[in-house]
């Protein structure tokens, strides 16, 4: 259950809204078309997004406890099968699937 | 006879089938983030009003542990910027192909998410369409898949037949098939590494709640100074 009340839900729900929305258009702000764009951007362009993906996948497991608990098995399982099932068939969906499954099933049985 | 190029039932017929898996995905995981509100005790309303202002479906996934958490909008406001700072880049990429849509040019920079970019960034309309109103599909069907799989997830998701828990994995399941798409492009290779490194480094440093920021930074850096030694070594 959340602690917040409904108008703070409003607002927090509005910040990120609206924090979202300025990631958005900024660049279309700062840069209208046929500007240059300096070239420190260009090569942000080309090398962040990946960098950012790759911090998305720590942030998602930063709870986990190598040394406590169940030691990470469920996820470290998980993200095996993601890779095996992503060699093999290179479907997106399928690998999210079959992964997700084996989390919830390795979760709900180890605990 | 073919219609007129700014007919709009055309644009939306070449645009609907390059939907399609984004159809499946969008309702697998907005089902998905409509339980996880249900959890929190925030109903098909809330979740209604986030897909449809907010439509960021990572930056939704962890706001409901920001919502479940006590009020603090700072925090709220500088975990969104980090999370969707990539859309800057995605932004950054569109300047000339949004230039001279008119009208849809708002709704497409709103409705920027990751799957709409890569759908826009890989397929131009065919001949005889208008490029407007096929973006402008692109778009509008993929949060529309949002909205409704997410509703889905809020109304019905107490009738699935089985124990969800462990379900929000699909988000961390989601990045890092993203992450291997990424690793499976030779020369994105090292960037990813310095994602994951300089995070890790981050997340040993400053701990689980506050690395993202400092993570943030320290790739920024490593690509600045990576960029330095780069133009150092051409001149010498």
């Amino acid at each position: 259950m959340t602690p917040q009340s409904n108008t703070e839900l409003l607002l927090s729900i509005l910040v990120i809204a609206a924090a979202t929305a300025l990631t958005r258009f900024l660049p279309f702000w700062i840069f209208r078309a046929g500007r240059p764009v300096p070239p420190f951007i260009q090569r942000l362009q080309h090398l962040l997004p990946s960098a950012v993906i790759g911090l998305l996948v720590v942030y998602c497991l930063r709870n986990v406890h190598p040394l406590a608990g169940n030691h990470g098995l469920p996820e470290l399982a998980a993200l095996t099968a993601i890779l095996l099932l992503h060699r093999w068939r290179q479907n997106t969906l399928l690998s999210i699937a079959g992964g997700t499954a084996v989390y919830m099933l390795l979760i709900q049985t180890l605990g | 006879m073919t219609a007129s190029p700014a007919h709009p039932l055309p644009a939306l017929r070449a645009a609907f089938p390059l939907t399609l898996p984004v159809m499946a995905g969008y309702l697998f995981l907005g089902i998905a983030y409509g339980v996880l509100m249900q959890h929190i005790g925030l109903g098909a309303g809330w979740t209604l009003l986030m897909s449809a202002l907010i439509y960021a479906g990572s930056m939704q996934y962890l706001a409901v542990s920001l919502l479940a958490a006590s009020f603090d909008p700072l925090s709220a406001l500088l975990l969104t910027l980090a999370v969707n700072a990539r859309h800057l880049f995605y932004g950054l990429s569109m300047l000339h192909t949004f230039a001279g849509l008119g009208r849809f040019r708002p709704y497409l920079i709103f409705a920027l998410s990751d799957e709409t970019f890569s759908i826009l960034c890989a397929h131009t309309p065919p001949e005889g369409i208008d490029r407007g109103w096929f973006s402008f599909f692109v778009a509008l069907l993929n949060q529309l898949y949002w909205i409704l799989g997410s509703l889905c997830g809020a109304w019905a998701g107490h009738l699935l037949p089985f124990n969800t828990t462990g379900l929000d994995f699909a988000l961390t399941a989601m990045f890092f098939v993203s992450f291997l798409n990424q690793c499976g492009k030779r020369d994105q290779r090292p960037s990813a590494a310095v994602g994951v490194g300089c995070s890790l480094l981050c997340l040993l440093l400053f701990g689980a709640d506050r690395f993202i920021i400092p993570a943030m930074l320290l790739i920024l850096a490593v690509f600045a100074l990576e960029g330095r030694i780069r133009k150092g070594g051409a001149a010498s």
